[in-house]
């Protein structure tokens, strides 16, 4: 295995942010409603996660180091493992265990629609993470795993439809998901310089 | 480096009485005295009561607020069964959007906010206009704590005991014209001061406006309130004076007032203009009725623990029904939200 130091320091990360949250919780240093605050966190964190997978193939690019692209599979379960833990958070704190409500929620809620084909789609990408899927689906792979972009999409509407009064911070992630979406146009592709690294063997 | 280990004996910098107070110790003798002697007066020691409530932050009263205190009457209002949400919770979860998005930003920014002094136009349809200092403005109300559910808009609620008076005896000082049929109410505009106000990325048009129809700011459960928890308001929970109305969501108890106007047409709120699918000129708390986002039908009485969440049923009317329901007979409350 390549890299396993760099492997190891991301998937303590990964870990460190929930228990430490809980901590926080269970100490009382999320204030009155610790359950919307952790709701809140996990979403946003699955957000950062998706976007920082999405670097990884422009900083690949720019630096010509191989290690970011090896990290990125980690990095895209780590944002549907912070999915899973928001909408389980969500269910529990929110809705109270209430299926029921749930049901209501998902028929009648825009942005808990797009938030539930978003998951949907995240689903699909982390079953077929593994390389048996990979050389199982092919080509066929690679045309599936572009779906990533059409679920940082719905990810921000689903962001966007929550704002209430502010949208300074929702801009912010849309400014950065854009950029990473705009990088990867063909004619834009071409031109991103290879800062490092020029003349290694490819 | 030079590390300096303490001697036991030494005293830590923060450990040093302040030079004013040390200069004042002949003051605090005598007002020690003067209290102790006050006690012993068995009708004014009651008066003179601080705190009613556990772990309450003391605030800089200014000094009409005290000399209101001293006549008080104590829960004049009270909810039966129900725990009185805790202080720091109370005044460090707010929605304040002038000073910022987050529940943690109005404790956190309010403290540019400066509430001395501070002036209060009342104008439209009114017999007597004017511009009033605060202190005069209360002079003519007795203050009355009242303990009331608040339930806020998001589905978190609440249990608060405000310090106020009652809206409808305001009214009845400036009294309304005959074309006044609704109350309109303003909050202060100050960019310098309100660090909400000076972000681009706001969606809210400021002033903050918000407004009653004249039979329910005549309802005796409306309040103007000046403290909360036995003492003034703290600045991020709306000071010096803001509404109180228990059984509508707490985005109509506008905060920081400078303006109440009585007018002809029904005013155009913030929220209302903001998103008027979402948010409407009634806002009553109804169960039955859901925010387009989420659901109205349960709350998160806070604090909600982790390990203890607190959901519960809404009630209808925020559970003064019976106090306010017979405002609204004959009206559709599902189109009028």
């Amino acid at each position: 295995m390549r890299y396993p130091w760099l492997r190891l320091a991301i998937f303590v990360c990964g870990c460190l942010f929930p228990i430490w949250w809980l901590y926080e919780a269970a100490m009382g240093l999320l204030g009155p409603d610790p359950g919307k605050i952790m709701v809140d966190r996990l979403g946003l964190g699955a957000l950062v996660f998706l976007l920082i997978t999405l670097s990884m193939t422009p900083l690949q690019r720019l630096t010509g180091w191989s290690g970011w692209i090896v990290v990125r599979r980690q990095l895209g379960l780590w944002c549907f493992a912070y999915i899973v833990l928001h909408m389980t958070a969500y269910m529990v704190f929110i809705l109270g265990l209430d299926w029921g409500q749930f049901g209501v929620e998902l028929r009648k809620r825009p942005y808990i629609i797009v938030g539930a084909l978003g998951f949907l789609g995240l689903l699909a990408l982390a079953v077929t993470s593994n390389r048996y899927s990979q050389r199982r689906l092919g080509a066929r792979w690679k045309k599936l795993h572009r779906l990533v972009y059409v679920i940082l999409g719905l990810g921000l509407l689903h962001f966007l439809w929550i704002v209430r009064s502010d949208l300074k911070e929702w801009a912010v992630y849309a400014a950065i998901g854009v950029f990473l979406l705009v990088l990867r146009i063909p004619p834009v592709w071409r031109r991103v310089p290879r800062l490092v690294g020029r003349g290694r063997a490819a | 480096m030079l590390i300096k280990l303490p001697r036991s004996s030494d005293c830590k910098a923060s450990q040093i009485t302040p030079e004013s107070i040390y200069f004042s110790r002949r003051t605090l003798l005598g007002a020690g005295l003067a209290g102790a002697a006050l006690g012993a007066l068995p009708r004014l020691g009651a008066a003179a009561e601080m705190s009613r409530y556990a772990d309450v932050e003391a605030g800089a009263a200014p000094g009409w607020f005290n000399d209101k205190l001293a006549s008080a009457r104590w829960q004049a209002v009270t909810v039966s069964g129900e725990a009185i949400t805790p202080f720091k919770d109370a005044t460090h979860y707010n929605n304040f959007y002038e000073f910022g998005p987050d529940k943690g930003d109005p404790a956190a920014n309010a403290g540019s906010l400066k509430t001395e002094p501070w002036s209060l136009v009342v104008d439209g349809e009114v017999a007597k206009p004017g511009r009033y200092a605060l202190e005069d403005f209360i002079k003519p109300y007795q203050l009355e704590e009242r303990i009331y559910r608040l339930r806020c808009v998001e589905a978190w609620s609440m249990v608060i005991p405000w310090l106020g008076f009652p809206l409808a005896e305001v009214l009845k000082q400036v009294e309304p014209t005959s074309k006044a049929r609704y109350i309109r109410f303003e909050t202060l505009e100050d960019p310098k001061s309100m660090p909400g106000q000076r972000s681009g990325f706001a969606l809210i048009d400021w002033p903050y406006v918000e407004g009653l129809r004249l039979d329910e700011a005549m309802n005796p459960l409306a309040i103007l309130a000046v403290g909360m928890y036995g003492r003034e308001l703290p600045n991020q929970n709306g000071a010096p004076l803001r509404l109180v109305v228990p059984w509508k969501y707490g985005f109509k108890s506008i905060k920081s007032i400078v303006r109440i106007s009585l007018v002809a047409e029904q005013p155009q709120t913030t929220w209302q203009g903001l998103a008027p699918d979402e948010y409407g000129f009634y806002a009553n708390v109804n169960p039955t009725v859901d925010h387009p986002r989420w659901t109205q039908a349960r709350e998160r009485r806070l604090p909600s623990g982790l390990f203890s969440p607190n959901v519960r049923d809404t009630l209808m009317f925020n559970g003064y029904a019976d106090e306010v329901a017979s405002l609204y007979t004959g009206l559709d409350l599902r189109k009028n939200y």
